[in-house]
């Protein structure tokens, strides 16, 4: 009776996909993640919650190493995908990046078509041979993406051209066009009405099927409802860990209580 | 609640629901002990006023379920607010059937004025009755302070109830076998008296609530189970 996973969608497996252990993350001298470890399981939506500056996003981006690109940023700790510690030296960033994908806050498609949004990955990854291929994956990521059936009669318009809401399934779509076995998104709905915003809640759980999802949100509702394990990060420390429901029920820890309440804490 | 909603209209939504409860709770109170009271003085004029009372008791079960779907549809509340609302839901059934008890026995006290007096029947369920009140009011007060340890104690008090509802259960039995003229009497003593033994496991059950409020957590079933007239019916 007290076990509340039998309303929960629950997790098919508990395979970790992603294992973090003592992570510290430095901007310049600011400590932004102090000495994280947290283990995000295949086909699972983990969302990370937590106020403002509290290094959710920053952490996020520790995973598909989108850090490297700010110069005084320095990660320390471990972070193994499958096995792989994706900080090794002979790790290139740009193939880890197609194994982890990601999708921003704002939607940002190419100035390019529907086609070639979708297409770019594929083509400089070379996972296509032919035309014939490539128009099978992006038909098959464009369907992904829950948008094949609003574009599928203008591949060959531009992308910028959609609503707010469809060029983030457009940026789903792409993200998933390179086979990615991860997927971050950070606040993918933060720019979205409330039923751009349902769809792609929609397509967040369908996703988990196929992938393991981190996913950043300010919204606790919404981590509340796509998420089976969520993670609150406060002041740099990660203060919980656990499955969503219980979090949003019980939480174990003063800080998480006040903060999903809408206390001040 | 130590700390503020940032949203202060929060708080008083929540405040406001847990007045409205605690109102109940004290309607509820009083009722059962005017209705003992009437019981024992054979008071039809107070019994009248415990019968009329519960009304006042519907509607606020009504109004505190009504403020509490508003909160859960607008505040969606989490972690203790969501417990919150939900043991004040809970709670409030649990008043609300209580009321209803003390409704009973005070329609069963005008009957019992025209009926002929059983010596010493109704002493025990005086006791029963402060017992049952005096639980509710400490599962209340375990509710107001958030105090899981007094809610265990009005858990465990409940066994006393129990003993005290066999022992009224033999006597009348006992009275009824003596003398038939005494079944009519002590069939509704028996009544009032096992609605005695209801609104303890009523006073439980918000007990139980409370447990779950303050820990996250209903308690685990394993209190002694005193109600034991189904084998006494068999010796019998």
């Amino acid at each position: 009776m007290n076990d509340m996973r039998t309303i929960e969608r629950t997790t098919q497996m508990d395979e970790i996909k992603i294992s973090a252990t003592g992570v510290q993350v430095y901007y310049g001298d600011t400590h932004a993640i102090k000495d994280v470890s947290v283990n995000i399981e295949d086909k699972t939506v983990t969302a990370f919650i937590g106020p403002s500056g509290c290094g959710k996003s920053t952490f996020l981006r520790c995973l598909n190493r989108m850090n490297d690109t700010i110069d005084i940023c320095r990660v320390e700790g471990d972070i193994i995908l499958d096995g792989e510690d994706i900080y090794h030296p002979k790790v290139d960033p740009v193939q880890l990046r197609a194994k982890v994908g990601m999708v921003f806050q704002k939607p940002n498609p190419f100035p390019k078509s529907i086609y070639d949004n979708v297409a770019y990955g594929p083509r400089i990854h070379g996972l296509a041979k032919t035309k014939a291929d490539l128009d099978v994956i992006v038909e098959k990521s464009l369907r992904r993406g829950a948008i094949w059936d609003e574009v599928k009669d203008r591949l060959d318009q531009p992308g910028t051209g959609l609503s707010g809401g469809q060029q983030q399934r457009l940026c789903i779509a792409r993200a998933v066009a390179t086979e990615p076995e991860v997927l971050l998104m950070d606040e993918p709905c933060s720019a979205l009405d409330p039923i751009a915003t349902a769809q792609v809640e929609e397509l967040i759980d369908e996703l988990r099927q196929s992938y393991s999802v981190v996913i950043v949100t300010h919204s606790m509702q919404q981590a509340a409802r796509v998420s089976q394990k969520t993670a609150f990060f406060h002041l740099g420390n990660l203060v919980e860990f656990g499955e969503t429901g219980q979090i949003f029920t019980n939480p174990q820890d003063s800080r998480t209580e006040s903060y999903i309440t809408g206390r001040i804490g | 609640m130590i700390e503020q909603h940032i949203a202060s209209a929060f708080d008083r939504d929540l405040e406001s629901i847990q007045a409205m409860l605690m109102k109940m709770g004290g309607l509820v109170e009083t009722a059962i002990l005017d209705g003992a009271k009437s019981l024992g003085d054979r008071d039809v004029e107070l019994a009248e006023q415990v019968r009329a009372g519960d009304a006042a008791i519907d509607a606020l079960e009504e109004q505190v379920n009504e403020e509490a779907t508003r909160v859960i549809a607008l505040r969606a509340p989490t972690a203790s607010d969501l417990r919150t609302v939900m043991t004040v839901i809970k709670i409030s059934a649990n008043l609300e059937r209580c009321g209803d008890y003390a409704k009973n026995l005070a329609k069963r006290t005008t009957v019992l004025v025209d009926a002929t007096p059983v010596e010493g029947g109704d002493v025990s369920i005086q006791r029963m009755a402060r017992e049952v009140q005096l639980m509710l009011k400490d599962a209340l007060d375990a509710y107001i302070q958030r105090d899981a340890e007094l809610a265990q104690q009005v858990i465990l008090r409940d066994e006393d109830v129990d003993k005290l509802y066999n022992a009224v259960f033999r006597q009348l039995l006992t009275y009824m076998m003596e003398d038939p003229s005494n079944i009519t009497t002590c069939m509704h003593l028996h009544f009032i008296a096992k609605n005695m033994e209801r609104m303890g496991d009523h006073v439980t059950s918000i007990a139980e609530q409370v447990v779950y409020l303050v820990t996250g957590h209903m308690p685990d079933d394993n209190r002694p189970k005193q109600e034991t007239t189904n084998f006494t019916a068999e010796e019998a």
